[in-house]
C-alpha cells in the first residue's frame, strides 16, 4: 500500500499464525508463566455496600503458614499514589466549552476509612500459594460501621438521598449537556411524538480469562518487569511508575497471551498498582489471578443507562426533534469521566438527520462496583434507547419501521456529513462516508420482510407469534491521539515490527503482518509482530475503542514505507546502483532490469554498518507515529426474525442479518469473525445476562451459574453481508470494527420481541429478555 | 518445576511448605507418561496440572464448573479439572491439550478444523473445547449435529460468538457444515 504498489496480502482470508502455539496448550497466558519463588496475592474486599472502617486488624493474619506479608491501608497509603484514570478524564477543549462536571474522585489503593462497594479491596494478602493466601484472608477481622447507601442511579438523584461517598456534594459525577437547534420548535410543529424510557442493564464484560498481573523486580537495575491482562501496556507503564515513585524508564510492562478484554481490561484498577507495588517492595515476585468471582463483583461493571427519549416527527414521519435525558450509573465513583456517557450522547442520533437535539447525560454515583468502557461503551445503550424510539415512533404513526427509517437516513451524497453536535474530542462530528440507504435496502432483502409481514400475519391465525426487528448504529472508530509502530530487520534477516497496540485474541499477528508484508515486499512469514510491550516502542496507547486497526495499522503502513526507503537506499549505494531503480519484492532485492543482480536483506543488514550510508545512521529500523485526523466512521445495521412463545416466554432466534460496513477490509475472515463475536455478546446481553444486586447492594450473580453469559445453542448462525466505503481519514482507508457487532443486537431483538407481541400491545422498555421477562410482558404490557 | 527419574517417570517438585491438610502419594499416567506425586489433599487437578506438572495449557476460568475451560480426558472422559481433586487422579489415565499432537506431530484433525475455520480469538476457551470433543470423538461415535450443538454448549467462550466453532466441531466429526445443512 505504502507507494500505490498492488497489495499482496491486503484483503485475503489467511488464516492465523496465531493459533498453532494456541492449539496445543502452548499459548503463554499470564498465570502461565513459570516465574521461580512466585508469591501469590489474595485481597480482603468490602463485605458492604457502604460502611465506615472502624479497625483493621492484621496480625492474626501475618503469622498464618506460608504468608508472607500483610498489607492494609495504613500500610500503603502513603507510598501508592491513589489511582485516577487520568487518560480518561482528561476534558477536550471543545467539551470544556459545554461546561460540563467532570469530578476526579481517585480511588484509594486499599480502603482506610470508608467502603463504598462490595468488592472493595481493604488488604492484601502475599502469600506462597493461593490457598495459603486465602486461608489467612478468614483470620483478618475488620470492624465497619454501616452507612446509609443508594443503588438505583435515579433514586440517587433524589435531593434527599444517602451520598455513596462521603465528602462529596451530591451523588453526580459527571454531568453534560448539548442542544443545537430548537428542540421546542420541533416538538410543537410535530405530528407524532414519542416520550419514552428505555433501559439497559447493568453487565459484565467477564472474559473467560480474568484480569491478571505478574511483577518481579530487577535484579540489575532496581526497577520493574510486569506481565500483564491489560489492553493499555503503556498506561499501565505509566501509572505504575508514578504510584510507586519510579522512573517510567525503570518499569517495563508487557502484555502476553490475553485471553479476551473487551475493555474490562481496558482500564486501570488498583489491583494493578499494588501487584507492582508488592513486588519491588518485598524484591520478590508477585502475581494475582483475579477469581471469577472477584471478575463478577469487584471488576468493571458496564452499561447500565436509562434514557427518557423523546422524539418528534411530521406526518410523514421525518424526524423533527430529538430530546433525551441520559442517566449513567457509573457505579462507587467516577473512575472514567465522560468516555461512556458522552460516547452515548454523540453515538445516539445514528445515522439519522435532525437538527434539533438537546441531549443531556448524567453520570450517577452508587454503592455499587465502578464501571467501565465495555465493548460498544455507551453506543449499545444509545443504540437501545433510540432504535427502540423509531420503532415506537412507526408504530404511532403506523408505518413500517424500516420505512420510517430509510426517510431519515443520510445519503451517501451528503458525506461527509456533519452532524452539528461535537465529537468526543470537542470538534465538529463529522461521518467520513458511509451508505445507510444501501446497508438497510441490502438488510431488507436479506431478511426478506415484504414476505415475512405475510407470514407473520399467518402465523397470527395460527396462534403464533413472529417477529422483526431492526437496529442501524455508526461507530466513530480510529481514537487518537496516535499510536506507532517500529519495525526493523533483525541479523536473520527476518522482520519485527512492535507496537502498543497488544492482542486480546484480534489477531494481531497476522492482520499487522499482512499490512507490513504490503507495505515492505517482504514475505509475511518473515515478519514477527510484538504488540504491547513497553520497552520495544517508548509510547502507546493500545486497544481499546475499535482503534487498533486505524492507528497501529496506518502506523505500521507509514513505518514500512519508511524503512522500505531506507533499505532500497542502503541496498543502492552497495550495488552501486540508481535507488529510483532498486526493487523489493518477496524479501529480495534487486535492480530493475537486471534481476540477477540480488541481495537478501540477511545480506544487507550485515553490510549496512560497514556502507558509508551506514555511518551515523540507525541501521535497518524506522518507527512512525499515526495521528488520526478525525474519526473513521463504521456502521452496522442488525435485522432478525423470531419467534416468541407466549405461554413459557420461550424466544427462538429465527434468522439474523448484519449487513456492515468498516471500510476496506485486511483480512475478511478475522473481521467477520469480530463482527460475529461482538454479536454474540450482544446477545447474551439482550436475552440473559444482567448483573444484579439485592436491596443491601450484595451482588447476587456472582457466579457463571447466576451471571448467565452465552452458550453455543443461544447464537443462531448469523449471515453476513458487508458494504465498503474508504475512510478517507487515512491512507489504508480503513475503519475499526472491534465493538460494532455489540451495539446491535439488544435494540435489534428487543424491537422483533415487541413486534412478536404486538396483539398483547407489549412494550419492551429495558432487557434483558429472559423468558420471565417476556411473560411479564404479557400478562402486564407496561411491566418496565 | 518437575524432574525426570531415573525410570523415566515425572516427579514434580514437592513446595517445601507444610500445608494445613494431609498428604498423599499418587501416581497416575499424563499424557501417556508415568508420574508420581506428592499432593495435598485439597489440591486441584488443575493448578497440580498447571503448576506442578507446569502443563499450563488447561486454563482456569471460573473454578466454578461452569465454564469449561479446564477440561481434560480422565479415563477417556472429559471431566472439568477444577472441580477435580488431584487426588481423584490417583491411579487413573489423564489427557490434556498437550497430549493431543505431539511438539513435533502436525495438528490433530480437529485442531486443524479450528485453525481452518478460525474457532479461537484469544484462544483462552480453546484447550476446553478440543478436549471436550476429543472425548466426544472417543466415546460418542459420530454425533448428530444436534447432539453436537447440545454437546458444546457445555463450554464458554467469550470471543467468537460459537458459530465458527460450531463450523470446525462439525468439521471434525465429518458432518456437513450450517451453509451445506441449510441448502441441503
Ligand atoms: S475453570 Fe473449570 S469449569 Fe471453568
Ligand atoms: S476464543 Fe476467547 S474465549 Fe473463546
Amino acid at each position: 500500500m505504502a507507494d500505490g504498489n498492488s497489495s499482496r496480502f491486503f484483503g485475503r482470508s489467511l488464516a492465523r499464525v496465531e493459533d498453532d502455539r494456541l492449539l496445543r496448550g502452548q499459548g503463554c497466558f499470564v498465570d502461565d508463566l513459570d516465574i521461580p519463588n512466585v508469591v501469590d496475592i489474595a485481597f480482603v474486599r468490602s463485605p458492604y455496600a457502604h460502611a465506615r472502617i472502624l479497625s483493621i486488624d492484621v496480625t492474626a493474619a501475618r503469622t498464618m503458614p506460608g504468608v508472607v506479608a500483610v498489607y492494609d491501608g495504613a500500610s500503603v497509603v502513603d507510598r501508592i499514589k491513589p489511582l485516577t484514570n487520568s487518560e480518561e478524564l482528561r476534558v477536550p477543549e471543545g467539551i470544556a466549552a459545554l461546561n460540563p462536571v467532570v469530578k476526579i474522585q481517585p480511588a484509594p489503593i486499599l480502603a482506610v476509612d470508608e467502603v463504598n462497594y462490595v468488592g472493595q479491596p481493604i488488604a492484601m494478602i502475599v502469600a506462597e500459594t493461593r490457598y495459603l493466601a486465602e486461608d489467612a484472608l478468614e483470620v483478618i477481622e475488620v470492624e465497619y460501621e454501616t452507612l446509609p447507601a443508594v443503588f438505583d442511579m435515579e433514586a440517587a438523584l433524589e435531593p434527599d438521598a444517602p451520598l455513596a461517598l462521603q465528602g462529596e456534594a451530591d451523588n453526580i459525577g459527571v454531568y453534560v449537556r448539548h442542544s443545537i437547534g430548537d428542540v421546542a420548535a420541533g416538538i410543537a410543529a410535530a405530528a407524532a411524538v414519542v416520550e419514552e424510557t428505555f433501559a439497559t442493564q447493568r453487565y459484565v464484560a467477564a472474559p473467560i480469562e480474568t484480569r491478571g498481573m505478574v511483577a518481579q523486580s530487577d535484579p540489575f537495575t532496581g526497577g520493574l518487569m510486569v506481565w500483564s491482562t491489560t489492553q493499555t501496556p503503556h498506561r499501565v507503564r505509566d501509572h505504575v511508575a508514578e504510584s510507586i515513585g519510579l522512573s517510567v524508564d525503570e518499569v517495563r510492562v508487557q502484555s502476553v497471551d490475553v485471553g479476551g478484554g473487551f475493555g474490562q481490561k481496558g482500564i486501570l484498577v488498583v489491583e494493578e498498582l499494588l501487584v507492582p507495588f508488592a513486588a519491588h517492595d518485598m524484591g520478590r515476585a508477585v502475581r494475582w489471578i483475579a477469581d471469577r468471582h472477584e471478575n463478577l463483583t469487584a471488576d468493571a461493571h458496564a452499561r447500565e443507562q436509562v434514557h427518557h427519549i423523546t422524539l418528534a416527527a411530521d406526518a410523514d414521519g421525518y424526524l423533527l426533534a430529538v430530546k433525551d435525558r441520559i442517566v449513567v450509573n457509573l457505579g462507587c465513583r467516577n473512575m472514567v469521566g465522560l468516555v461512556v456517557p458522552y460516547n452515548a450522547l454523540c453515538h445516539l442520533i445514528g445515522p439519522y438527520k435532525v437538527r434539533n437535539v438537546d441531549l443531556e447525560a448524567t453520570g450517577v454515583l452508587t454503592n455499587t462496583t465502578f464501571t467501565s468502557p465495555y465493548r460498544g461503551a455507551g453506543r449499545p445503550e444509545a443504540t437501545f434507547a433510540m432504535e427502540r424510539a423509531m420503532d415506537r415512533l412507526a408504530a404511532k404513526l403506523r408505518m413500517e419501521p424500516a420505512e420510517l427509517r430509510e426517510r431519515n437516513l443520510i445519503r451517501p451524497d451528503e458525506m461527509p456529513y456533519r452532524t452539528g453536535l461535537l465529537d468526543r474530542r470537542g470538534l465538529p462530528q463529522e461521518f467520513d462516508s458511509g451508505d445507510y440507504p444501501e446497508m438497510l435496502s441490502r438488510a431488507v432483502d436479506m431478511i426478506g420482510l415484504s414476505e415475512f409481514r405475510q407470514k407473520q400475519e399467518l402465523a397470527r391465525h395460527e396462534g403464533r407469534h413472529l417477529g422483526v426487528g431492526f437496529a442501524l448504529y455508526l461507530e466513530m472508530t480510529g481514537l487518537g491521539p496516535f499510536e506507532g509502530a517500529r519495525v526493523e530487520v533483525m541479523p536473520s534477516g527476518r522482520v519485527r515490527l512492535y507496537t502498543g497496540a497488544p492482542s486480546q485474541g484480534q489477531g494481531h499477528r497476522t492482520v499487522f503482518a499482512q499490512l507490513l508484508a504490503d507495505a515492505l515486499g517482504v514475505n509475511l512469514t518473515n515478519i514477527d509482530v510484538v504488540a504491547g510491550d513497553t520497552a520495544s516502542i517508548p509510547y502507546g496507547v493500545g486497544t481499546i475503542a475499535s482503534r487498533a486497526l486505524v492507528t497501529a495499522g496506518n502506523a505500521i503502513n507509514q513505518a514500512g514505507g519508511l524503512l522500505k526507503q531506507r533499505i532500497l537506499t542502503h541496498a543502492a549505494e552497495f550495488l552501486e546502483a540508481e535507488v529510483a531503480d532498486m526493487q523489493l519484492e518477496g524479501g529480495r532485492i534487486s535492480v530493475k532490469g537486471t534481476p540477477a543482480v540480488e541481495l537478501s536483506l540477511a545480506e544487507l543488514i550485515r553490510i549496512v554498518p560497514k556502507l558509508a550510508g551506514g555511518s551515523g545512521s540507525d541501521g535497518l529500523s524506522e518507527t512512525s507515529y499515526f495521528q488520526p485526523p478525525n474519526y473513521a466512521t463504521a456502521s452496522g445495521l442488525h435485522a432478525t426474525i423470531v419467534e416468541v412463545d407466549p405461554a413459557t416466554g420461550r424466544l427462538d432466534i429465527l434468522d439474523y442479518v448484519v449487513v456492515h460496513e468498516a471500510g476496506r477490509i485486511v483480512n475478511p475472515m478475522i473481521a467477520d469473525a469480530q463482527v460475529v463475536g461482538g454479536v454474540g455478546q450482544g446477545i447474551g446481553g439482550a436475552l440473559s445476562e444482567h448483573m444484579q444486586y439485592d436491596d443491601q447492594g450484595q451482588p447476587i450473580t456472582s457466579t457463571f451459574m447466576d451471571y448467565l453469559i452465552p452458550v453455543s445453542s443461544m447464537v443462531p448462525d448469523i449471515r453476513l453481508d458487508e458494504i465498503v466505503c474508504p475512510s478517507p481519514t487515512n491512507q489504508l482507508g480503513v475503519k475499526g470494527l472491534g465493538e460494532g457487532g455489540a451495539v446491535g443486537p439488544p435494540a435489534a431483538l428487543a424491537n422483533a420481541v415487541e413486534d412478536a407481541l404486538q396483539p398483547f400491545d407489549a412494550i419492551v422498555r429495558s432487557g434483558p429478555l429472559s423468558p420471565s421477562r417476556i411473560r411479564d410482558l404479557v400478562r402486564d404490557p407496561n411491566h418496565s | 518445576m518437575s524432574f525426570r527419574g531415573s525410570e523415566g517417570q515425572i516427579h514434580p517438585t514437592t513446595p517445601p511448605l507444610s500445608e494445613p491438610s494431609g498428604w498423599h502419594d499418587i501416581s497416575l499416567t499424563v499424557n501417556g507418561e508415568p508420574v508420581s506425586a506428592q499432593v495435598e489433599s485439597r489440591l486441584l487437578l488443575t493448578d497440580f496440572l498447571r503448576h506442578r506438572l507446569r502443563l499450563t495449557g488447561t486454563h482456569v476460568g471460573c473454578e466454578q464448573g461452569s465454564c469449561g475451560a479446564c477440561s481434560v480426558l480422565l479415563d477417556g472422559v472429559a471431566v472439568r479439572s477444577c472441580l477435580t481433586l488431584a487426588v481423584q487422579a490417583n491411579g487413573r489415565d489423564l489427557r490434556t491439550v498437550e497430549g493431543l499432537a505431539g511438539p513435533d506431530e502436525p495438528l490433530t484433525a480437529l485442531q486443524q478444523a479450528f485453525h481452518e475455520q478460525h474457532g479461537m480469538q484469544c484462544g483462552f476457551c480453546t484447550p476446553g473445547f478440543l478436549m471436550s470433543l476429543a472425548g466426544l470423538a472417543e466415546h460418542g461415535g459420530t454425533p448428530s449435529s444436534d447432539e453436537l450443538d447440545e454437546h458444546l454448549a457445555g463450554n464458554f467462550c467469550r470471543c467468537t460468538g460459537y458459530v465458527n466453532i460450531r463450523k470446525a466441531a462439525r468439521q471434525a466429526f465429518g458432518l456437513p457444515g450450517p451453509e451445506e445443512a441449510s441448502r441441503g
